[in-house]
């Protein structure tokens, strides 16, 4: 989360003794970006023509009004009004112009940038050509609960398209591809019309449960004169929507009574305060806590980090997912399970996305961070002294059981240690060595040997995987995470999916010219495995050969220099690197590199998964 | 005649030698042969998508160390995992695909395989 201190000092004074939690935070956030809206004109650094103020120095004080600080693109004609006034009207500085070399990318960076700012950045793309590239980053985030703010330069009126090209690049309704997997768009009439939608727009994107938004801007309208008194209007995001009163009496009751409760978590923590708040339940609960990481819920090592939602006799599911089958099983044995997610207040009906049908006993339609102050209050009020001797022994349980699982997990980590290809056991660890003393932030989530056994403990230590599991996800979204991460002084670093990569290796080029301090460590296995394994499953339920598994699957035979490949765009690269032993010393200079303010890309040859 | 049958002793002897020497030779080899024939079919088969190039594990179980013996290592990848669909499991690979004679070699290749050294040699996880 942005922490800058914009507000106006009574403003902040008047929140330190009227709000707390998730709310407080929002609050403040509101109040940075409505002191920044009231000074949002940008100093022109070249004069306005003499017939007036571009229409598209407004449309960029409306955007500095929402604190964007980057402006993500691959460049096009239908924004390029927007564009020359983001370089020459506010000297390209919030937003500042990064040029992404797909749009695909462009999309998935603004994501790894929200996961780690909690908050949107601009967008802009072809409202044709454009969005087709970016729709499966914009649908990894709608699936990931995402704010992205999108904006999409179209020519509206047929008869401002000038030839061929025009026509082609132009769409009666833009959104429309894009409208199942948006939360809202518009397509603005009018200069009045487009400031109040891209506020509104805003707006939607960050009101949980947060998604992308789209607006159609004008390419025409762009090239009109702002009026004088044009006006950017002031924006107030929502307090998010929490649980009522009767509802958290009703969860603190069951949960206070259970012998043994289980708290699962997916996208629990939206922000830092949501992983304290976190924490705080668990201990008031001393329950055990299922983290299956969209974000990062609960410190990794935490003595209640761990449990079984199949032997729990309450479960209580927050922003979880997927969660039929835990009912279901609940239900056998007469446990109770309630749910606290927001997604009941946003649905759409084409993509599936959200889930099986859960038979639940008790569904919240809230946000579940918004949810758990009141719920922590509550739970500490009904646990009676009487009880809370027989809560303690329960957390003394479940750390004892998460110690044994740590021990196994260094166990499972030594399995084929020394090997070659080496082992993502052995490469997480030798990066972890180096990594531990640091302020870090693992920007990609595809290998799981991190989250078993490094000491996650901070929300912008981990940020999910790719919301729609979409390929092409994490090379530009661990870009963009680090590019956020990039003023904090924190050492981004990602094991970077060779297949994935493949998809959007512009990111790298992405990542050197703006100095992107991020360590890329290739998780190169030379196949699509994952495929592998259903397509042996496939071949086998017939009876047929796996002779051609390579030549299907396999991303070898000629194999893929990805350190060649940094090379050629600016990254500074080691590798390629299969024996074990050498990872240390190039983890080593890498660090150094990143710590100077560049990227740097190691690439290992590992074992498949 | 006692040193005819002094030397034919000798000679019976020596030629048992050389055929226990040669048998030893020859298994000796054809054990570095199953074992890399095991390699070469563990491989192509795409054995390591799921359990590693040397069966540490994974995606699914570890099948080294602790292989398991021949008759139950044959039935296990002969049928799978119980209920193995095209989503999910171990699939059971049938004799069409790969034979008897190359699953004993798998498991030759994956019994040889030397143990990884314990936790307490490896600083990188003895925290």
């Amino acid at each position: 989360m942005d922490e800058s201190p914009k507000a106006g000092v009574d403003r902040r004074s008047f929140l330190t003794g009227a709000a707390t939690g998730a709310a407080a935070t929002l609050l403040a956030q509101q109040t940075s970006i409505a002191g920044a809206q009231s000074s949002a004109t940008a100093e022109p650094s070249v004069q306005a023509s003499a017939t007036g103020r571009p229409a598209s120095d407004f449309m960029v004080d409306i955007f500095k009004s929402l604190e964007m600080e980057y402006m993500f693109s691959m460049c096009a004609s239908s924004f390029m009004g927007i564009h020359e006034s983001v370089l020459n009207y506010a000297g390209n500085k919030s937003p500042q112009s990064i040029t992404c070399t797909h749009e695909e990318i462009s999309v998935a960076m603004a994501n790894g940038y929200a996961k780690i700012e909690g908050k949107p950045v601009l967008v802009c793309a072809h409202a044709t050509v454009g969005a087709q590239h970016a729709a499966m980053a914009l649908y990894d985030a709608w699936a990931d609960r995402v704010p992205i703010y999108l904006v999409l330069g179209n020519t509206n009126d047929a008869a401002d398209r000038q030839g061929e090209v025009f026509w082609l690049h132009s769409a009666q309704d833009p959104c429309a591809m894009l409208r199942d997997f948006t939360k809202w768009d518009d397509n603005p009439k009018s200069l009045t019309h487009f400031a109040e939608s891209a506020v509104r727009a805003y707006k939607i994107a960050m009101t949980p449960p947060m998604g992308p938004v789209a607006i159609v801007v004008d390419e025409k309208m762009q090239e009109e004169h702002a009026p004088a008194d044009a006006r950017i209007p002031s924006l107030n995001v929502p307090t998010p929507p929490a649980a009522d009163s009767g509802a958290i009496a009703e969860v603190a009751k069951l949960l206070v009574a259970a012998e043994n409760p289980v708290i699962l978590a997916s996208r629990a923590a939206r922000t830092p305060a949501g992983l304290t708040l976190m924490v705080e339940l668990a201990e008031a609960l001393q329950a055990g806590v299922v983290d299956s990481r969209r974000r990062l819920n609960f410190p990794t090592r935490h003595p209640l980090n761990g449990g079984s939602a199949a032997q729990a006799d309450v479960v209580l599911a927050l922003e979880a997912g997927d969660i039929a089958n835990v009912a279901r099983q609940a239900r056998q044995r007469e446990a109770k399970v309630i749910s606290i997610t927001a997604q009941h207040l946003f649905q759409r009906s084409n993509y599936q996305d959200f889930q099986r049908y859960a038979e639940v006993d008790l569904s919240i339609a809230a946000d579940a961070e918004a949810s758990l102050p009141a719920l922590i209050e509550e739970v500490r009020r009904l646990t009676t002294d009487a009880r809370r001797e027989a809560v303690r022994q329960r957390g003394v349980r479940i750390a004892e059981a998460n110690r044994r699982a740590l021990e196994q997990a260094r166990v499972d980590a030594a399995n084929g240690w020394d090997a070659s290809p080496v082992s993502t056991a052995r490469l997480s660890m030798e990066l972890w060595a180096q990594l531990k003393n640091e302020d870090w932030s693992y920007v990609t989530g595809w290998v799981n040997w991190p989250l078993r056994l490094w000491d996650f403990t901070k929300h912008h230590q981990y940020i999910g995987r790719a919301g729609a599991e979409g390929v092409g996800y994490y090379a530009p979204a661990s870009v963009g995470a680090a590019l956020a991460n990039k003023r904090h002084g924190r050492i981004s670093v990602s094991i970077q999916p060779d297949g994935d990569l493949m998809v959007a290796p512009g990111a790298l080029w992405t990542a050197a010219k703006y100095q992107v301090p991020i360590l890329i460590v290739m998780q190169n296995n030379r196949a699509y495995h994952q495929e592998v394994m259903w397509f042996q499953r496939a071949a086998l339920m017939r009876n047929r050969s796996l002779d051609l598994t390579q030549e299907g699957f396999g991303l070898g035979n000629p194999n893929i220099d990805f350190a060649k490949l940094a090379e050629s765009m600016g990254v500074g690269s080691a590798g390629p690197i299969s024996d074990p032993k050498e990872l240390a010393a190039a983890i080593r200079r890498g660090i150094g590199v990143v710590k100077g303010g560049e990227p740097y890309l190691i690439d290992v040859v590992t074992q498949p998964r | 005649m006692k040193h005819l049958l002094a030397a034919t002793a000798l000679l019976a002897a020596s030629a048992l030698l050389f055929f226990a020497a040669s048998a030893a030779a020859q298994s000796a080899r054809t054990d570095r042969a199953a074992i890399a024939n095991g390699e070469s079919v563990y491989l192509t088969l795409g054995c390591q998508a799921c359990h590693g190039t040397v069966g540490h594990g994974g995606a699914a179980r570890r099948l080294a160390p602790g292989t398991l013996p021949l008759d139950a290592f044959l039935a296990w990848v002969r049928n799978g995992t119980p209920g193995w669909s095209f989503a999910a499991g171990m699939p059971a690979f049938p004799a069409t695909v790969v034979s008897d004679a190359d699953l004993a070699d798998i498991r030759s290749y994956l019994a040889s395989l030397p143990p990884p050294p314990p936790i307490a040699d490896i600083p990188l996880l003895a925290e």
